[in-house]
């Protein structure tokens, strides 16, 4: 019992609620990964050790494996904490704003840098809550300073939208350039 | 002499001083604002600086990195929030400070500590300069594999009561930086035959989505809340003259800050735990410590302030990043095909000069913009969290996208910042899978160059810089499992665990 009670103090850590769901998933794909280190590495023959293509992602996916695996056994013998679900659940809530993101991401090429940040910035801060004209305004001024600082003055490298085709030819050019 | 000067007309460039003071104040209100930190700034603009020379892009970038620990000073001081992770010490002594109505006197000896801070660092680096220029060269391949070695090692057990987490998420940045196509034998190495795997990682998409998409997840979906209205009043003058009463504490403090900075993988955490701890240890009055007292407010602040400097010596003279904002850095070198390193300070010693100088110089344009506009600063810092969000989430956009318009590089960028906002959520280190990946790939270099001369084991180490760095590896080795072994004796009489005794594993 003294020896069970030594080991468990041993490895307790300080953590928060849903690190063993984090420590578990984490092993779960270092083992993933491991099973297929013989498939996805090769072992080039007439090649020393130290030059081997399989060398380093073997120590990174052992090391994964091993860390790890104390890892999760460090948060197994510490006291439970509450709230697990909710921490999981508020990950999760996560993925709508990835999900709003790469829906940006599809209409830049589409819509135009200007136009779709200016959407994207005002649908997030509806979405985040604020509803008064000036938090909508602000979000909205702050899109524009950025498209026409970013791709406008600094010329950074994001390609014109296809809607700017059918602007009249006066604006054409400018948007194709400058939006 | 001669590289000095030409190191001034570098910087007298009409663009690298405009970068200068643009990464000097835009440093200092990131830094001031709660949530966002230099990483997340820094891996937002990377991408954008490429397109100007090195020189300016790092001035940028460095002008970020050096001066936003002095605007994390400010929320930290007035209203017990810390403004970047670092300044989480700074609210002890100095919030209690506001509370007996001194909040100018904190703010103006916080300034004060972080300029000596930052001018000390600086002043050893020009002082090193020709040190580093003669010993840099006798680093061949293995001695900076060992390096690197020492840096992951370093990362890992710095990282006190995580030191498996840490171990493990070194080890997937190591996994992440082998995925794809290896670039000698030209096998796949875990693709499963998908062409987006072929290419690999880049450094800079897992940066803006460790770092940027992650902060930008966490505040669009934690509740709203905007940092609370405060004022400064008083002569804000008032610390400056003051600091010269803790001269012993600043300087010892700084010197903390430089040889941490140096050392890879370990920052300003382990600086300001050593030099807080002297500072108590070597007062007169220790129990002020905690409950305003200048003497911690001091120490905490110029050994953070001094570790940006220092922190640029194994970068630029050994191509070895000890953080993630170096790491960073380190990707502007690459781009425009300035390789950091021994070679360096032998042939662009005027350019790694101009960089010494922009550092001198934004701490001066950072001090005296902060004693006159501290109030003005007060007032741009109470942004709604969700309206932050919502801005970084628009900037990352620009940082991910202008790489290469690569939609499948914005979808792994916001896989990396969901798996940031997890670790953020449970405050597991991110900096050890940045460094993973930039130190697994030096190594995998220079292990392949240095065996190939290497005939016996023993040969490794039989430089004489190359045995240094291995008996310091094992000293750090023994050292550790000292210390784990010192901790599980004085488990024997336990302190309870508390919110006061967690402190945030997160930097930048």
């Amino acid at each position: 019992m003294t020896r069970i009670k030594y080991f468990q103090e041993l490895f307790q850590r300080y953590r928060r609620p849903g690190d063993l769901v984090f420590a578990i998933i984490f092993l779960l794909f270092a083992l993933f990964l491991l099973s297929q280190l013989g498939e996805q590495t090769k072992w080039v023959k007439r090649t020393k050790w130290f030059g081997q293509p399989s060398l380093w992602p073997s120590i990174a996916v052992w090391g994964m494996v091993i860390f790890g695996a104390f890892h999760l056994l460090g948060s197994m013998v510490s006291p439970r904490i509450y709230g697990r679900l909710k921490e999981v659940l508020f990950w999760l809530r996560s993925l709508e704003y990835v999900l709003y993101f790469l829906a940006y991401v599809a209409i830049v090429p589409l819509a135009g840098y200007l136009p779709s940040t200016i959407l994207f910035a005002v649908f997030i801060i509806l979405r985040a809550g604020f509803r008064r004209p000036q938090h909508l305004a602000l979000a909205a001024l702050f899109a524009t300073c950025i498209a026409l600082i970013f791709r406008g003055f600094l010329q950074v490298k994001i390609p014109a939208g296809e809607i700017y085709q059918h602007l009249p030819d006066a604006l054409r050019a400018f948007a194709l350039t400058y939006l | 002499m001669d590289t000095l000067l030409s190191g001034f007309q570098i910087l007298a460039q009409w663009d690298v001083f405009a970068a200068l003071v643009i990464g000097s104040i835009g440093g200092v209100i990131i830094g001031a604002l709660p949530g966002v930190g230099p990483a997340v700034a820094i891996a937002i603009l990377l991408p954008a600086t490429f397109a100007f020379e090195p020189i300016v892009g790092l001035t940028l970038l460095l002008g970020i990195y050096g001066s936003s620990m002095y605007g994390g000073a400010i929320p930290a001081i007035l209203i017990n929030t810390p403004g970047t992770p670092v300044n989480a010490l700074t609210t002890y002594d100095g919030y209690p400070m506001t509370r007996r109505k001194e909040g100018h006197r904190a703010l103006s000896l916080a300034y004060t500590a972080s300029f000596f801070g930052g001018i000390f660092s600086v002043i050893c680096l020009i002082l090193l300069a020709p040190l580093l220029a003669l010993i840099a060269p006798h680093f061949g391949s293995r001695e900076i594999f060992l390096a690197a070695f020492m840096g992951i090692l370093l990362v890992v057990v710095a990282h006190r009561g995580q030191t498996f987490a840490a171990g493990m998420l070194a080890c997937f940045g190591i996994f992440l930086n082998t995925v794809g196509l290896e670039p000698v034998k030209y096998t796949k190495r875990f693709t499963f035959d998908q062409s987006w795997l072929s290419s690999g990682f880049d450094l800079i998409v897992v940066v803006l989505g460790l770092f940027a998409l992650s902060q930008a997840f966490l505040l669009l979906v934690e509740k709203d809340h905007a940092p609370q209205d405060a004022n400064v009043q008083g002569n804000m003058f008032a610390g400056v003259k003051e600091l010269l009463g803790f001269k012993r504490i600043a300087t010892i403090s700084s010197s903390l800050g430089v040889l941490m900075g140096m050392i890879p993988g370990v920052g300003e955490f382990t600086a300001q735990f050593l030099s807080y701890t002297y500072a108590q240890k070597t007062s007169k009055n220790p129990d002020a410590f905690g409950n305003g007292s200048p003497e911690g407010l001091v120490a905490s602040e110029a050994a953070n302030n001094a570790v940006p400097g220092a922190a640029m010596i194994p970068l630029l003279a050994l191509g070895i990043p000890g953080e993630a904002l170096t790491a960073m850095m380190l990707s502007v070198f690459y781009v425009h095909n300035v390789i950091p390193g021994p070679q360096l300070f032998e042939t662009q010693l005027d350019f790694v000069m101009a960089l010494y100088l922009a550092l001198i110089l934004l701490n001066v344009i950072v001090l005296v913009f902060l004693l006159f506009s501290t109030n003005l600063l007060l007032k741009i810092i109470q942004i709604p969290t969700r309206f932050l969000g919502m801005m970084i989430l628009t900037l990352s956009f620009i940082g991910v996208y202008s790489l290469r318009n690569s939609i499948t590089d914005c979808a792994i960028a916001a896989g990396f910042g969901v798996l940031g906002l997890i670790l953020k959520r449970l405050n597991l280190p991110i900096v050890p899978i940045i460094l993973g990946m930039v130190l697994g790939g030096i190594m995998e270099v220079k292990l392949r160059a240095a065996m190939a001369a290497v005939k016996t084991p023993i040969d490794f180490i039989s430089r004489p810089i190359a045995a240094i760095i291995f008996v310091m590896i094992i000293g750090i080795v023994v050292l550790h499992i000292r210390t784990l072994i010192l901790e599980q004796k004085a488990k024997q009489n336990p302190e309870p665990l508390g919110p006061d005794y967690e402190h945030s594993s997160q930097q930048g």
